[in-house]
């Protein structure tokens, strides 16, 4: 190793407390003699106090410089008056002076990404607040996996294949796992699918439009320990050998920096001088909010104890009852649960336990020894399941019946208070609520991604300080002044403790503010309450962590009225499915036979389905009674169902792609006019195609959008936060530029078209002016021509004009006449799409009345219809029955303004206020409104399209859709407006 | 669904108090003087803290900007907790008409208050676009005439105390100083008649008390604040920014609140240059353009005679400096003038920029977030850091990233 320069002759300590880790370098002479690097568990200070005094031979009688860096060293440095050092910072010392010739550093650390660049100037990345830890993350995953890091990295080195997962954040990453797991998938794969969502994530948040080439040096723990972590990074960034560089000091470069940097501040220490420094260091004062204990007294805690017990289900011996009995599985995301009920609703036996990530296997074994349980003496007459995992175990093990899992809690709930108008149902990954209104389940409200920081979240929080859960909620108990952790999503949440351990928060009050953390987050994110009133007044709470006494009690606490809680809380899926599988009871159940047990075999397998362009990664679980259970799919084809044509059910969705995807290219002779179709293009494609097409060019338009495509341009994201729509637009940029177009067109549109109907007609900041910034972020762009006007798209007359400066001299000469002619074409073109696709809606409007189907619109921006962007909801839905309309071809049915409670100044959003003003006016349509997450105005929105529908006596539901594709999620709510529109007919029939 | 909202009457000039938020104290409490003559009874809020914060997250979207959030919760909060009886309570508050969801604060707000239960309490809208005419306040030309001096007096003391508190000899002074000028200020501001020349010789007293404070030791580094208009200039919404930046040894550079009215006057401007739209309004803008920048430039005039400070950029000249990386049509938010300001920055020498948003705030994606590449690609040795505030934002990341600037500047 090149020698170290720290300036003085001593021996130099650096000290880097990270957000998981502690780690001390020593360097004397040049080189580094000492080293260690230890998981701290939180105990930021007493960590690092040990690691030092274990090193009491080496320095003794010595003396030596000291510096502190990292995220939790911050406020030990400060108390203990010790120079600190970014962390940043350090990193960029060591490396100039170990490898000058190094083009970047990717640093992964505890719950930090960053990035530095050396060439042309030392630039450095930090990962902003919205993207997920990256070693917690992983640390995270390996517990869903239920497997150690080790195994984790082992299993990913013998992956096949690499699904795609969400790159954003942890949270997001889960959702799309969970899935995986529940359909099978190989933990090998998801292994290094996880990994590479890692890298995408560093990639797409930090590199910000510079590619990342030449050498490249890796550094901090996870990128030490992970081999498949590397090599993931090695081949997204196509390394050669020599330019990726896996230093053996990766784990402490922070700490040698720091130790550098101690160097050059030239304060001197001894040992004792030093652990006196850190001893002394105890009196610190917290910074962060604190709040009131959840207990006052003993008392209360007694009375809390005795309430609860009061909800209860009475179990019977299964060893001496006789007769029949029903089971309900409840196969959730992270947990399975099953309950074997009798004839009069009591238990038999019940089962509680995470999947680890193998719920078939799981489910085999109860089945086997509820089998054994029976004998002869039981029999089961019906079976039911429920949750994620409902599709795959019903194949699997030949269940009768599935139910949506908000219709099997709602079935439970009933059963403990029938007079219950409110449940609220925190799970390992979700928060599910819903109101009960005429004996159905009236709106249904699930946590949006970003949220859903719940039961696992505190789980997996819990284990990395070390605890088990049920131990970890009943300190929280006895937590006397609960830290105040906001309510925002787990990433936040995970440096708000970081936060709170800085300031020497005891593990009692993290757990209890932990605790009500989630509660508000259900209260203020999902349900939006701003009083108890407003939930009802019988209110049933159940799923797992509710079983955590922490969580109940800031509950009741937060809400200020009393809740019931069954003591079988965790079990309300699988007993209302118990419940469910009794009230359709059959002669005789489908149930696998024991003999059929012994001999069941499951294996899985994973393919690409080549129905058509989507190419949706299928995983095919094949059983050994022969059956087939295929998963993944987007629509019908994934099955190899082809249906005829005059089965498939209008799709307004489908009818506008195929109309932007026909534009023809043309025969134009004056060059090739590049349009991106992505974000407002996805409205005006129709007018720019024949504007350009009437000069004389040929118009290449991008085609729908994919992951490919995606990850094309991913690299020139500068905001991370910003909505998955406009991230795609950078792909489709690429896409025209390597098609060698002469000219790539998107105007900046600060007015939308104006139809009249609101109070003003903008765009959204980001569709107005996304072109200012691909101009200054894309290299690619310098290139060629890119033209990217401010337009007035509501004057012929002054677009005309606006044009005409535009296009003369960039790309030809051009005559007034010549340009005033395209514009009248080009808005004639758009006229004739807009009239098409209206009268395409009413057409189907009349067909499925014709036909008696239900409709939907799926509303949201005219870009929501892209593939990669709505994921295939609309095929979903037609496959579900629904005729699928869009909100642009129906806002015209609805007569007169619509009035709201906001500023109505978006012509897009006025659409949605009238197409939802037009569903409240008819029974047979429902709308569901597609949200992109980050979409700032849909905060505005959603709230009023709710209001005009709930006003009418309409279920409102909301999707919010990012990189995710999971749409096992959306097939719960799809299917719970199903179930509640069927009970809500039965009622009319009644 | 309720759209029908309490309007402020003529009388309830007589009964009610209007609440006002805290944005930019030093301005607001000449404003409230400039109101209260004109009749109006109005109160500058100084409510902060996790309440306020708690009170917005329980009543407003969670996912609506973080400004929106703590406006509206210290509305709430103050209601709550500082006595105003609701029905003799009014509040105030901006609204810009522009493409940006801030135009919704206003009914975002009155929502906030049904669902809290001050369904009566009337909410003004505080706008120059006509977009609500309450019957009972009006911004008549002679009211927004002193307002704008109100800006003029708080931009100026702002500046002069940055480039003094950090040298100051006595700690205390410059902030002393302050608070004689804004009280003697506000006293003034009471009289009805307006005197240009009392105000220049105000300014010219004013930058000689400052030069007369007593400073020492060497320049120091120097840290501008650009970015979404709330989350820039308030305490509340930037954790103490300021303070933190004075604390760690760095003189901070704030623009001023005159560059975001001109701003609002130009792009009217624009609209009618660019769309061929409103040529009347366009007209007008015109006119009070030319108004503003002669008002900009005697002060800058005055400070330049006496010679110890540095003035703020000529709004002219501001405009010119952003082109490059976005255009002048790009008008939401803070649109093209905050990128204009970190270019004005950094040619004033101050190369360590902090570009504070609200979490997921729209407009910065790309004038704030949007601009950094080609930023650092034509001044390499621009140093800008990215913050972003909101509710479950923490201070500790925050002050990493900005000690992270902070090392970057000074090595």
């Amino acid at each position: 190793m090149t020698e170290l320069n720290t300036c003085y002759s001593m021996p130099s300590l650096g000290i880097d407390i990270g957000s998981t880790t502690a780690k001390v370098a020593l360097i004397e002479n040049g080189k580094l003699i000492y080293q260690r690097y230890e998981r701290h568990y939180s105990f930021v200070r007493q960590k690092t106090l040990e690691m030092i005094r274990d090193m009491r031979e080496l320095l003794r009688g010595k003396d030596f410089t000291v510096a502190i860096s990292g995220s939790a060293g911050l406020g030990v440095a400060k108390t203990a008056d010790i120079p600190f050092v970014q962390e940043v910072f350090a990193t960029a010392e060591v490396v100039k002076q170990l490898e000058p010739d190094t083009y970047a550093v990717i640093e992964l650390g505890g719950e930090d990404a960053k990035i530095i660049f050396f060439q042309g100037g030392t630039d450095e990345r930090m990962n902003g607040s919205c993207a997920g830890g990256t070693g917690a993350f992983i640390d995270q995953m390996a517990t869903l996996l239920d497997v150690s890091v080790g195994e984790l990295d082992e299993l990913s080195l013998q992956h096949e294949r690499i699904y795609p997962i969400a790159s954003r954040c942890g949270v997001f990453a889960k959702t799309d796992i969970q899935p995986l797991l529940n359909q099978g998938a190989k933990k090998e794969d998801i292994a290094a699918s996880i990994y590479q969502a890692v890298v995408n994530q560093t990639i797409a948040g930090l590199a910000q439009g510079r590619s990342l080439d030449g050498k490249i040096m890796f550094l901090g723990g996870p990128l030490y320990f992970c081999k498949g972590l590397r090599e993931r990074f090695v081949k997204t960034l196509k390394l050669a050998d020599e330019n990726a560089v896996f230093p053996e000091y990766a784990r402490v470069s922070v700490a040698m920096g720091a130790a550098i940097f101690g160097g050059k501040e030239a304060k001197v220490y001894t040992f004792d001088r030093l652990v006196g420094a850190l001893e002394n260091a105890t009196t610190q004062q917290a910074v962060s909010g604190r709040l009131s204990a959840l207990f006052q007294t003993k008392e209360e805690y007694e009375a809390f104890c005795s309430r609860h017990a009061q909800a209860s289900v009475d179990s019977v011996d299964p060893y001496t009852y006789t007769g029949d009995a029903y089971l309900g599985i409840d196969c959730g995301s992270t947990t399975t649960k099953l309950v074997l009920m009798s004839e009069e609703e009591k238990l038999l036996y019940t089962y509680y336990d995470s999947n680890k990530g193998n719920p078939v296997q799981i489910v085999k074994e109860q089945l086997h020894y509820i089998n054994t349980l029976c004998a002869d003496r039981i029999r089961i007459r019906g079976s039911a399941v429920t949750g994620y995992g409902e599709e795959l175990i019903k194949n699997a093990f030949g269940v009768d019946s599935g139910l949506v899992e908000t219709m099997a809690h709602f079935l439970a709930a009933r059963h403990f208070d029938p007079q219950v108008d409110f449940i609220l149902d925190i799970g390992g990954q979700d928060i599910k609520c819903f109101r009960i209104k005429n004996n159905s389940v009236d709106s249904i409200m699930l946590n949006e991604a970003c949220s859903s920081g719940c039961g696992s979240f505190i789980e997996t929080f819990a284990k990395s300080m070390g605890y088990e859960i049920g131990e970890f909620a009943k300190i929280g108990l006895q937590g006397k002044a609960p830290v105040d952790l906001g309510s925002r999503c787990t990433v936040f949440m995970n440096s708000s403790v970081k936060q709170a351990q800085k300031d020497g928060a005891d593990v009692s009050d993290i757990s209890a503010g932990l605790s009500i953390s989630v509660v508000k987050n259900a209260v203020y994110k999902v349900i939006r309450a701003g009083s108890a009133d407003e939930l009802g007044s019988n209110i049933v709470v159940q799923g797992g962590t509710f079983y955590n006494d922490a969580v109940l009690r800031a509950f009741e606490l937060e809400l200020g009225r009393l809740v019931v809680r069954p003591t079988i809380a965790g079990l309300m899926g699988a007993y209302g499915a118990a419940l469910h599988a009794k009230n359709t009871r059959r002669e005789t159940s489908s149930l696998i036979t024991p003999e059929g047990l012994a001999h069941f075999v499951h294996e899985s397998k994973s393919t690409v389905c080549k129905g058509c362009t989507n190419r949706c990664h299928l995983t095919v679980n094949t059983f050994s009674s022969g059956q087939k259970f295929i998963s993944g799919n987007q629509c019908e084809r994934g099955l190899g169902i082809q249906k005829a044509p005059e089965e498939e059910l209008p799709n307004l969705h489908e009818y506008k792609r195929g109309l932007l995807t026909s534009l023809p290219l043309g025969e134009g002779t004056r060059g090739v006019i590049g349009l991106p179709l992505a974000l407002g293009m996805y409205e005006l494609a129709p007018l720019w195609h024949a504007f350009y097409t009437a000069l004389g060019f040929q118009v290449k338009i991008t085609g729908l959008s994919n992951k490919k495509l995606y990850a094309k341009g991913q690299y020139s994201i500068p905001s991370d936060t910003v909505c998955y729509p406009a991230k795609l637009m950078h792909g489709h940029i690429v896409e025209l530029i390597e098609n060698k177009v002469d000219a790539v067109f998107y105007p900046r549109l600060t007015y939308n078209v104006d139809e009249g109907s609101g109070d003003n007609h903008y765009n959204c900041p980001v569709v107005a002016y996304y072109a200012d910034l691909l101009a200054g972020n894309m290299d690619a762009l310098k290139d060629t021509t890119f033209l990217y006007p401010y337009l007035n798209i509501n004057s012929p007359k002054q677009l005309a004009k606006e044009m005409y400066q535009c296009l003369n001299g960039t790309l030809g000469t051009f005559t007034a006449r010549e340009i005033k002619q395209a514009v009248k074409a080009g808005f004639a073109a758009y006229d004739a799409h807009m009239k098409a696709v209206r009268s395409y809606g009413e057409r189907a409007i009349a067909w499925a009345r014709a036909h008696g189907k239900r409709m939907m619109i799926l509303a949201g921006r005219p870009y929501h219809i892209d593939a990669e962007i709505g994921h295939g909801i609309d095929k979903l839905a037609t496959s579900l029955g629904f005729v699928v309309l869009s909100e642009d071809s129906v806002s015209h049915l609805c007569g007169g303004r619509v009035k709201v409670g906001v500023l109505d100044q978006w012509t897009y959003h006025t659409r949605l206020y009238r197409a939802a003003a037009f569903a409240a006016e008819n029974n047979d349509v429902e709308l569901v409104q597609l949200v992109s997450f980050g979409c700032g105005l849909d905060a505005v929105t959603t709230d009023e399209v709710r209001a005009i529908l709930e006003d009418k006596g309409k279920l409102y539901t909301q999707i919010k859709i990012d990189e995710i594709t999971n749409l096992g999620a959306v097939k719960i709510r799809l299917r719970s407006l199903i179930g509640a529109l069927e009970e809500r007919g039965k009622q009319f029939a009644d | 669904m309720l759209t029908e909202y309490p309007v402020f009457t003529p009388e309830m000039k007589k009964t009610h108090t209007i609440l006002m938020p805290n944005m930019l104290p030093m301005h607001e409490k000449l404003m409230e003087k400039i109101f209260a003559s004109y009749g109006y009874r109005v109160k500058l809020l100084k409510n902060s803290g996790r309440g306020v914060v708690e009170k917005g997250q329980k009543f407003v979207h969670n996912d609506t900007c973080y400004p929106a959030l703590l406006v509206i919760g210290q509305f709430i909060d103050a209601i709550e907790n500082e006595g105003y009886d609701p029905d003799k309570t009014a509040v105030l508050i901006t609204q810009t008409g522009g493409g940006c969801r801030a135009s919704n604060y206003i009914h975002l707000l009155r929502k906030a208050l049904r669902k809290a239960g001050y369904g009566q309490v009337p909410v003004i809208s505080f706008n120059m676009s006509g977009l609500e005419k309450d019957t009972g306040f009006k911004l008549t030309l002679p009211l927004v005439h002193r307002l704008l001096y109100a800006v003029m007096y708080g931009d100026l003391l702002m500046l002069l105390r940055n480039q003094t508190k950090p040298y100051e000899v006595v700690p205390g002074t410059s902030e002393t100083l302050c608070d004689t000028w804004v009280k003697r200020l506000t006293d003034e501001m009471q009289s009805t008649s307006i005197h240009y020349r009392r105000i220049l010789a105000n300014y010219r007293a004013i930058i000689d008390d400052f030069a007369r404070i007593e400073r020492q030791g060497d320049r120091r580094v120097r840290v501008g604040i650009v970015g979404e208009i709330f989350v820039k200039y308030s305490p509340l919404g930037n954790n103490d920014l300021e303070a933190f930046l004075m604390h760690e040894g760095a003189e901070v550079v704030v623009p001023g609140l005159a560059d975001f009215c001109l701003y609002c006057v130009y792009n009217n401007m624009m609209d009618s240059t660019l769309y061929g739209k409103w040529k009347y309004r366009g007209a007008l803008a015109r006119i009070a353009m030319r108004f503003l920048l002669k008002k900009q430039k005697d002060i800058i005039s005055l400070i330049q005679e006496e010679g110890s400070f540095d003035p703020p950029t000529p709004f002219d000249h501001t405009l010119t400096l952003g082109t490059a990386f976005v255009g002048h049509g790009t008008k939401m938010g803070e649109g093209w003038l905050l990128t204009a300001e970190m270019v004005e920055l950094y040619e004033q020498g101050v190369k360590n920029i902090v570009c504070a948003q609200p979490f997921g705030c729209l407009p910065n994606h790309i004038v704030g977030k949007g601009v950094m590449k080609p930023l650092k690609e034509k001044f390499p040795d621009i140093n800008i850091v990215a913050i972003d505030y909101d509710p479950g934002a923490t201070r500790i990341n925050q002050e990493n990233r900005l000690k992270l600037m902070l090392s970057n500047a000074q090595a």
